[in-house]
């Protein structure tokens, strides 16, 4: 097939068609990328004396190293509970009749397109002081002090995978729907209970589902800083708002810039990781 | 015996298991369902359940100037952003998503990259780059650093369509004489404009809820809806942000219920 002149093979379009967009990306997005990563290797504000004293400042400063490792567990919590919650759903949706499949996928996908202010602003209302938690608790009579909900790595978790649940849900279901059913009935009737048959068989068959919802949410809750720093309060400080802090309050360029390369990296990594084993599972399971 | 024991196995496993899936479906829609009841309200508080109901915060957002002017500004910039959006996407989707070449997946790689990249990196590199060379934060700005970030969904979905599509219906098109214009217009193009359609709300969507790239993107004059909803949340909890939120999540639910329908969406997004 690549043989044929693309010209001559009338159900492809030329590559021509992407340069206007390529052109865009290189000049709106690959250029400033370059230029964040040039300034960064500057001692100076100003961007004269070259050097890797940004990211030798950042390296050796436990605060700042506290913020990147507070933030890549975060990330990993969230991803967690996404896992567990969403993993039920996608299981579910395999289960019942279309109508009800149309629901749950609506349930899953009105989130991901509400405004992220709003969806946060719920949970301040929720885990609030006079939220609908504590409320609950005191008029149970299980607590006589409001806890402290809000302003906690608790309350940053089970908020943060609320907004990002639908980004791990979604792929589940995808991966779900491929799984060929008389697996199942087979492990079964070869005398393998249900439990076993979904960590031996529906668990590893739906691994590639797995990694990309668990990337996606990864990488989303970790940006998140929204989220992050209205249910995280003063005290708690990620990266997303370091970075913010270091170019916008401070004015410190190409310290930010260094924030945001490092950054850029620790999401690139994990990507590459989730990427790479998603390559493998794929040798595993697709057969 | 052993047909009891697996029985009983299996209702605990479904038991489990659904009990989950339901307790997480609550979760995901009690947030929106908690704003909604609480932008009610008839008191000062935010307090839940509220103490009585009525209509006076969304009165109080009838007069709230600042919001109008927020929301204006987005609506706007969003509108901008989808449009460059669909007309650099779709064009970059059909030249990509029918070739193997390796440049053809790096394009794709390349075009995919702001969905998992910090946005707020980029809106701090994009806004270094363009005082680098002189040109003033803008509406102009605003417009250019969403369109990267939004575009992501229109090639995505198109791709998605035109991975769909039958090459014998363009052969037979061909064959039968028509030009690759005339199929375009004809053929291709009504088969993939539900996808079309979805990238494009998506990306309208995510365009007007964007924080991190209008912070670093926008001039003092725009204010931005979700930037103005933030700083006031930081500040204090009024409760017409309650009202105001109320009215998204209204028009956000109407707009997916007739996406549903225009571009079946929920199918769109697990296939």
């Amino acid at each position: 097939m690549g043989a044929a002149p693309a010209s001559r093979d009338v159900t492809s379009y030329g590559m021509g068609l992407a340069a206007p967009l390529a052109l865009f990306f290189l000049i709106f997005f690959v250029a400033p990328l370059l230029q964040l990563f040039w300034l960064s290797l500057h001692n100076d504000t100003a961007g004269l004396h070259w050097g890797l004293g940004q990211y030798l400042h950042f390296l050796t400063d436990p605060f700042s190293l506290g913020v990147l490792g507070s933030t890549l567990l975060l990330g990993a919590e969230v991803t967690a509970v996404c896992l567990v919650l969403g993993f039920p759903i996608a299981w579910l949706y395999q289960r019942v009749g279309p109508k009800l499949q149309t629901i749950i996928i609506l349930i899953v996908l009105l989130p991901l397109l509400t405004s992220v202010v709003v969806r946060t602003f719920a949970w301040i209302v929720i885990l609030g002081r006079q939220g609908i938690i504590n409320a609950t608790l005191q008029s149970l009579g299980v607590i006589d002090t409001p806890l402290k909900l809000l302003y906690t790595q608790f309350g940053v978790v089970i908020a943060l995978a609320q907004v990002q649940m639908p980004l791990m849900t979604l792929p589940l279901i995808t991966a779900l729907g491929r799984i060929d059913p008389n697996l199942d009935d087979a492990s079964c009737s070869l005398g393998a209970g249900s439990w076993r048959t979904f960590f031996r068989i529906v668990l590893p068959l739906s691994l590639p589902g797995v990694i990309a919802g668990c990337t996606l949410t990864y990488a989303a809750a970790i940006t998140a800083f929204i989220t992050q720093s209205l249910v995280g309060g003063g005290q708690m400080l990620f990266m997303p708002m370091y970075l913010y802090q270091q170019a916008s309050t401070l004015q410190n360029w190409p310290f930010a810039a260094a924030i945001s390369i490092i950054f850029l990296l620790a999401v690139l990594a994990v990507v590459s990781v989730f990427t790479t084993l998603g390559r493998l599972s794929r040798g595993y399971g697709g057969a | 015996m052993s047909g009891r024991k697996r029985t009983l196995e299996a209702i605990s496993f479904e038991l489990v298991m659904t009990v989950i899936a339901v307790i997480a479906l609550v979760i995901i829609i009690a947030p929106s369902l908690v704003v909604l009841i609480v932008s009610f309200t008839s008191g000062f508080s935010l307090r839940f359940p509220p103490p009585g109901y009525s209509l006076r915060w969304y009165a109080e957002l009838w007069n709230a100037w600042q919001l109008h002017f927020a929301a204006k500004n987005s609506l706007i910039v969003a509108l901008w952003a989808t449009g460059l959006s669909v007309a650099l996407g779709v064009a970059a989707a059909l030249a990509i998503s029918r070739s193997r070449t390796l440049s053809a997946r790096l394009l794709d790689s390349l075009f995919m990259s702001p969905l998992v990249l910090p946005a707020l990196a980029f809106g701090l590199a994009a806004l270094m780059l363009f005082s680098l060379v002189g040109l003033p934060v803008s509406p102009l700005t605003l417009v250019i650093g969403h369109t990267v970030v939004c575009v992501p969904y229109v090639v995505r979905n198109t791709v998605a369509a035109l991975a769909q599509l039958e090459p014998t219906l363009l052969e037979s098109s061909a064959v039968l004489g028509a030009s690759r214009l005339y199929t375009f217009r004809r053929i291709v193009l009504p088969l993939i404009r539900p996808g079309i359609i979805a990238g494009a709300f998506i990306a309208f969507m995510s365009s007007f809820d964007n924080v991190p790239v209008s912070l670093f993107l926008r001039d003092a004059a725009t204010d931005m809806l979700p930037i103005r909803m933030w700083q006031d949340l930081e500040g204090k909890l009024d409760v017409t942000i309650a009202a105001l939120s109320g009215v998204l999540i209204i028009a956000t639910v109407a707009l997916v219920a007739v996406m549903e329908r225009v571009t079946g969406l929920s199918r769109r997004l697990t296939s």
